[in-house]
């Protein structure tokens, strides 16, 4: 759990980011969400105390992040930042060692970690261990810029705008490697953008920043569906909005049992913007859709989606 | 221009030192004939100083040169002509001191045979054919650091075998043999004694100028100062502030302190370079990381700014190696002490005893260091 609790910063007379309180549950997928300038980094770099806040209080775990040792406490917290930052002078391994180094981990333990998270990283430990930052393409190097952050299994991982600087489908491929990385480790992930698709796709918590304050906090639907002011509803797209509900919201919802109609099922998890689209791919009103186990037991029709 | 176009065209670059060391030699004295070491002596061109022997090979390796300068570019032409402009510059200097070696059978013992313009010129234009050549041959540092040995020792063989011993320079050597040894090292000292406390002060400086944007401008407009101030006139400045403290106003004190105080721009210079030639996020990464400032230090700042500061230290050590010569003037000895008294017995060859050898330890350190640079380059991309 990170609790931020009316936490200011003020930098060069102007206030950067002004009384953010904030709760992140254990294992929940944050996104920081705003246009720039409007505090998203700045509240990010104070949870590992690359900043120091002017006022309030920053609490992991139930303790004051101020009363630890800065390094400790950025030892037990990954971070990735959009230029990367990879050590150019060291190797790919060594550039995922550096944390469990300076935990003084022992060499066997440092050399299986690392084999480890290049192949979660889907990179071929005996071809990529021994090249060197500038051998790689730009997503390779955040893949080991992720890997990095996660060497020695931080419990948060702070990311800010990691895939920015990516080609699209390079960011595509990486942000659901993320997630599945999420769902499978039960991180707690606290992640800036400035891609609102991105964080309503991705996040359990979205939250919206602008100049410096929470315009609006809640999971994907809250916030589609009750955007707080004028300014959360033109950021997030009011032309679009009903297309971004049909993103969040899952077929197992939607789905009426017994109705059954032929054709390649659709799992409960996928989203409704996949139905519609199967619906005019397939130019029917009605989709079949399986249970958890596989078996067609429903369906889900055009009105369906309107409920 | 086509790639083959390209290769095929002839090596101006050869020509024209052929060209300038042949115009030499027709024009100006290979060696010059003194009655003693004080006048200066009579000129006399390559035909007249050496042996026909040496003058045919002399012309048939400048041939060659030329020759290989119209053939198409490749590795072993190249080869061919650092072999053929070695062989000339040792040629030059064998028969440099056969030449000396046969006037002086003629001569009063007082006569002097020097060096003349034709030698140095010609020399000047075979060493820097090798050079291009080792250039074209896009030669790694083994294969340059080969060559300079293979010219230094069979110059010191040329050298040690007494082939050159009636030259005058050698023979003002053959007069100083145990002072020129002691100035020698006394030259050595004053350089490391001055490069320690340069790096010792100015690194730091650099530090700081680099972590603190409002420092570095007093700190760069003090050391500039400093820079501008002629050698002359800093060692001068020091003699009453020195005598006052009790140090002595003369000698090797006020000589370090003068060096130490030349070579901290570039230091402190470079130091910042380095450091500010960092990615920024690096360094941010290696904070978020939870490397405390000294890790970053050691293992992320030192690691990618040494190349820079490196280039540094090396202009810094060339630059001394070459002002502590004016050091023997306030009495703190060196290779300056040769040059100096060479002046004032207007001497010209006691001058060159002194300034040949600052020369080559110049080189040789500049070479050193260059070497030493690349390879931390290599082992750091």
């Amino acid at each position: 759990m990170i609790e931020l609790q009316d936490v200011v910063r003020d930098y060069g007379g102007r206030r950067v980011v002004d009384r953010v309180s904030l709760a992140i549950p254990e294992g929940a997928f944050c996104a920081l969400v705003g246009s720039s300038g409007a505090g998203k980094s700045t509240t990010l770099k104070m949870i590992n105390r690359l900043l120091a806040p002017t006022a309030g209080r920053i609490r992991i775990g139930g303790e004051d992040v101020s009363t630890l040792a800065p390094e400790t406490l950025r030892r037990s917290i990954g971070y990735v930042i959009q230029s990367v930052g990879l050590f150019p002078h060291w190797t790919v391994a060594d550039n995922i060692a550096t944390v469990p180094r300076l935990l003084a981990w022992p060499r066997p333990r440092i050399a299986a970690r690392v084999a480890e998270l290049l192949e979660l990283l889907r990179l071929d430990p005996g071809t990529y261990r021994d090249k060197y930052p500038h051998e790689l393409s730009g997503g390779q190097q955040q893949r080991v810029g992720v890997a990095r952050a996660l060497a020695a299994d931080p419990g948060i991982l702070l990311m800010d705008e990691p895939f920015g600087a990516l080609d699209p489908i390079t960011r595509g491929a990486l942000e659901s490697e993320l997630g599945l990385i999420q769902q499978q480790a039960r991180k707690t992930i606290v992640f800036v953008t400035h891609d609102i698709d991105m964080a309503l796709r991705l996040a359990d918590l979205v939250v919206i920043m602008h100049e410096g304050r929470i315009a609006q906090q809640g999971t994907p639907l809250e916030v589609l569906e009750h955007p707080a002011d004028d300014f959360v509803r033109a950021f997030i797209g009011s032309d679009e909005i009903g297309l971004k509900l049909l993103t969040v919201r899952r077929v197992g919802d939607r789905v009426r049992p017994g109705i059954v109609v032929s054709g390649d099922p659709l799992a409960p998890a996928a989203t409704l913007t996949e139905a519609l689209s199967q619906m005019v791919v397939r130019r029917t009103d009605r989709i079949p859709v399986r249970d958890p186990s596989g078996a067609v037991t429903g369906s889900v029709g055009l009105s369906d989606l309107l409920r | 221009m086509t790639d083959a176009a390209d290769r095929r065209a002839p090596n101006l670059v050869l020509l024209f030192l052929v060209l300038a060391g042949a115009t030499a030699i027709a024009a100006s004295g290979f060696v010059s004939q003194a009655p003693n070491r004080l006048v200066s002596g009579a000129p006399l061109p390559l035909w007249r100083a050496a042996s026909v022997p040496v003058c045919a090979s002399i012309g048939v390796l400048g041939a060659f040169l030329v020759a290989a300068a119209f053939r198409p570019r490749s590795r072993a032409i190249a080869a061919a002509v650092i072999g053929a402009a070695g062989a000339l510059l040792l040629l030059l200097l064998d028969g440099a001191g056969a030449a000396a070696a046969s006037l002086a059978a003629t001569s009063p013992r007082a006569a002097r045979t020097s060096l003349g313009p034709a030698f140095w010129i010609a020399s000047l234009c075979a060493a820097f054919a090798v050079l291009d050549a080792l250039q074209r041959l896009s030669a790694g540092r083994r294969t340059r650091l080969a060559a300079a040995a293979t010219i230094a020792v069979l110059v010191a063989v040329l050298a040690a075998s007494g082939r050159l011993d009636a030259l005058s320079i050698a023979r003002e050597y053959a007069i100083r043999r145990g002072a020129f040894v002691g100035e020698l090292l006394r030259h050595c000292e004053l350089v490391l004694g001055a490069l320690v406390p340069a790096l010792a002060i100015g690194t730091p400086l650099g530090a700081l100028a680099a972590r603190r944007r409002a420092a570095a401008g007093p700190i760069f407009a003090v050391l500039n100062a400093i820079q501008t101030v002629p050698s002359i006139a800093l060692f001068g400045l020091l003699i009453a502030p020195l005598a006052a403290l009790g140090l002595g106003g003369v000698g090797p004190v006020p000589a370090l302190i003068a060096l130490t105080l030349y070579s901290l721009l570039p230091v402190a210079r470079n130091t910042q370079a380095g450091l500010l030639g960092i990615d920024p996020a690096v360094t941010e990464a290696a904070a978020g990381m939870g490397m405390t400032p000294a890790q970053i230090f050691w293992r992320v700042e030192l690691p990618l700014g040494l190349p820079v500061f490196l280039a540094g230290v090396r202009i810094v050590t060339v630059q001394a190696i070459g002002l502590a010569t004016v050091a023997a003037l306030i009495g703190a000895g060196g290779l300056g002490t040769f040059v100096f008294q060479g002046i004032g017995q207007y001497a010209v060859d006691l001058v060159l005893l002194g300034a040949v050898p600052t020369i080559l330890l110049a080189l040789a350190a500049d070479f050193g260091m260059a070497m030493a640079v690349a390879s931390l380059r290599r082992s750091a991309q």
